[in-house]
């Protein structure tokens, strides 16, 4: 490998448009809101004008769950959400022709997912794929550094960044890996659980933020708990992003289809709000 | 530059990698905890302080060492010496109590009050059970709510003894299910909890742990014999569901020469039926549930739903070894549908009045029908009964249609004619 492939490989294209994404919050002084939603949930339609909304009312990035079969992270929500997807019978290249159809919306997108969806495909034509969408980059959150080389390689051949996820329980020398391994930003899991389940524990999760600091120049954002305005601004005033996943989800899913988009935009306005009201 | 896996040769020497399968495919929430038990077993391993206590538990609480039978009738039947290893005499009725004794014992070790388990056909559930009453450790069982209709009697079981069973309402309602939720349990709860597996699947050191704690059966097997049939098996055969049994009764048989390691996976309808568990035959390499091995996915990555009368091999992924085995060719991997199994089921009772687990009946089955063919002439083998049938009565007698005469003993039998019959022309 020469000097400059190494150096292309420690920036990611697509960590440029993320980093990019970050700045323009920083300079607005707020944090960055990263909003979650499931592919083609409800339907394909529906959720590109839900995608189209979040970005219309203030989502600074979009992260694009690609469902799998046995979500292990995901709680209740989200693996409804998935399941709900994959009983419709749309695959993973029916969900990418709807990721890459959102090329109009000017944000950085994440596809998230399991590895075993990558391997399926293999990691090489995966993260292909996923650049030929237009995707930014990726997060697999049962992919943990010590197995994730053979997808840095195939994920930094096609500019993708990839964000790794640390917890409360990582120790000093994971942190350290996390950081060093992570691109775009590092997902701090703000507290012990699956997703949608309970609400942020604030104390452990401003320190966990201030450890991951500790090993990275990226931006740190903070998932899992935060639901609406309140624990938004909370959490916006020690990390640089928050990440919002099943409120959005079940804003997507509960009631009439037709009325999905209106209600993934109102709530990403009040998150978009509380990211402000630092 | 197609990079799909990692290169065998750069992991072959990784801790917790057989080949190329294994490894910690778990959400960063778990590291801690991974790392945790990881220690614990090492530490346990070198303890003789440990190994005696196990073994003092094994013997005077589980009912080790448990018979090697010869089961003459099933062998006159099958037309090879059949050797039973009779791990449903065991406390609790199958080999379960190995690993959960040994796990318990880890998880006082670690000082942690609460256990988790998952549970297919209700076994290690109800060995989980068992042992957190032992131990004065609160535990809480993951069971499908599919597998909680149709193993009723486990359920209740786990109820006696203390313990909470969760009905999984999610996915399949099957044991893979399970899993996931008691690993969302885990990720959740990982301060207070142990994950106690039960099968030799699951992320580093699982597997590892798993097998070590029930190469037991192997290991007594192999004396007992040399004692009682002299020298050693043409083959050793056991069922495969995530494959703790299995991995248990081969272990110790690995590094000798010409012993053949037969494991016998849950076909259900048939192999390319689409209603099958045989994860060897008909599944590719894949993560599921913390490990690289092999799993029945579709050609997007999506588990496929298994299918198996019995509940304990109803899963579509297996053990990372076992999928070694199979590929560096010392384990050789076959399967019996569930109408092999019910022949070995009602074979194992009328010849030899042992009623067989149905998990276990796959292999009584499979030899009945192809041992000969496959093993030939004079072979002797060692076939581990790895649990007791009570459980599944019901169960058979409703999937076979048997007339085993419950009907007429509880009054309700449809053989006789009924006024609406008599109406008939």
């Amino acid at each position: 490998m020469s000097a400059t492939d190494q150096a292309f490989r420690g920036a990611p294209a697509g960590a440029d448009r993320i980093a990019a994404a970050f700045a323009r919050a920083h300079a607005e002084d707020r944090a960055a809101l990263v909003v979650y939603l499931t592919a083609a949930y409800p339907d394909v339609a529906t959720s590109r004008a839900c995608y189209e909304a979040a970005v219309e009312a203030g989502a600074d990035i979009l992260e694009i769950g690609l469902p799998f079969s046995d979500p292990m992270m995901d709680g209740p929500i989200i693996q409804a959400a998935n399941q709900h997807v994959l009983d419709a019978g749309v695959g993973v290249a029916d969900q990418l022709a709807l990721v890459a159809s959102l090329t109009h919306l000017d944000v950085p997108k994440l596809a998230m997912t399991y590895v075993t969806i990558a391997d399926t495909r293999g990691y090489a034509a995966f993260a292909a794929e996923l650049a030929a969408a237009d995707v930014s980059g990726v997060i697999l959150p049962d992919l943990p550094v010590a197995e994730a080389d053979p997808w840095l390689a195939a994920a930094a051949d096609h500019g993708l960044a990839t964000v790794f996820l640390a917890s409360s329980v990582s120790t000093e020398e994971r942190l350290a890996a996390i950081g060093s391994a992570s691109s775009g930003w590092v997902y701090a899991a703000g507290l012990l659980g699956v997703t949608g389940v309970k609400s942020l524990a604030s104390d452990v999760t401003r320190q966990l933020v201030t450890a991951v600091r500790r090993h990275t120049d990226l931006p740190v954002a903070v998932g899992i708990g935060v639901k609406d305005r309140a624990s938004a601004a909370e959490v916006a005033r020690y990390a640089d992003g928050v990440i919002v996943g099943s409120a959005i989800v079940r804003a997507a899913g509960e009631g009439d289809p037709a009325g999905a988009p209106e209600r993934v935009g109102a709530l990403v306005r009040e998150l978009r709000a509380g990211v402000a009201d630092r | 530059m197609s990079i799909t896996t990692p290169a065998t040769e750069a992991t072959a020497a990784r801790e917790g990698y057989f080949g190329a399968f294994g490894g910690q495919y778990v959400p960063e929430a778990l590291s801690g905890a991974l790392t945790q038990l990881v220690d614990a077993w090492h530490d346990a391993e070198h303890d003789p302080a440990f190994a005696s206590e196990l073994d003092d538990l094994r013997r005077s609480y589980g009912g080790r060492p448990t018979p090697l039978y010869r089961a003459g009738r099933l062998s006159e039947e099958a037309g090879v010496e059949v050797w039973l290893k009779r791990e449903d005499l065991a406390h609790t009725g199958s080999h379960k109590l190995n690993n959960v004794v040994g796990q318990a014992l880890l998880t006082r070790r670690m000082g942690k009050p609460r256990v988790i388990a998952e549970t297919g056909a209700g076994q290690h559930g109800v060995a989980t059970a068992t042992a957190a009453a032992l131990f004065g450790l609160e535990c809480t069982v993951y069971m499908g709510a599919e597998d909680c209709r149709r193993q009723r009697l486990n359920v209740v079981r786990m109820q006696l003894l203390g313990a909470e069973v969760v009905p999984v309402e999610s996915g399949t309602r099957t044991l893979k299910d399970a899993i996931n939720e008691a690993m969302r349990d885990w990720v959740t709860n990982v301060d207070s909890t142990h994950y106690l597996i039960g099968s030799a699947m699951g992320p580093h050191p699982f597997p590892t742990i798993v097998r070590e704690l029930q190469k037991v059966i192997s290991i007594e097997a192999k004396e007992q014999f040399a004692l009682q049939a002299g020298g050693v098996p043409d083959a050793v055969i056991a069922c495969v569901g995530g494959g703790s049994n299995a991995i248990g009764s081969f272990a110790d048989w690995i590094a000798v020469e010409g012993v053949e390691l037969i494991g016998i996976e849950a076909a259900g309808e048939g192999v390319g039926s689409g209603r099958s568990a045989a994860t060897i035959s008909e599944g590719r390499e894949a993560v599921l549930h913390g490990s690289r091995s092999i799993a029945l996915v579709d050609e997007d990555g999506q588990v496929r739903p298994a299918h198996s009368v019995s509940a304990g091999l109803d899963y579509p992924g297996v053990g990372p070894e076992h999928a070694h085995l199979a590929t560096s060719g010392r384990g050789t991997y076959l399967s019996a549908t569930d109408d092999d199994a019910l022949l070995g089921f009602r074979r194992t009772c009328e010849l030899e009045g042992i009623i067989p687990a149905l998990e276990p009946a796959h292999a009584v089955g499979w030899l009945l029908r192809h041992g000969h063919d496959h093993l030939g002439d004079g072979a002797r083998v060692i076939l581990t009964m790895s649990g007791r049938g009570d459980k599944d009565v019901d169960e058979v007698v409703e999937v076979a249609g048997w007339d085993v005469g419950v009907a007429k003993a509880f009054g309700t039998d449809r053989s006789e004619p009924t006024d609406n019959d008599r109406s008939e022309p």
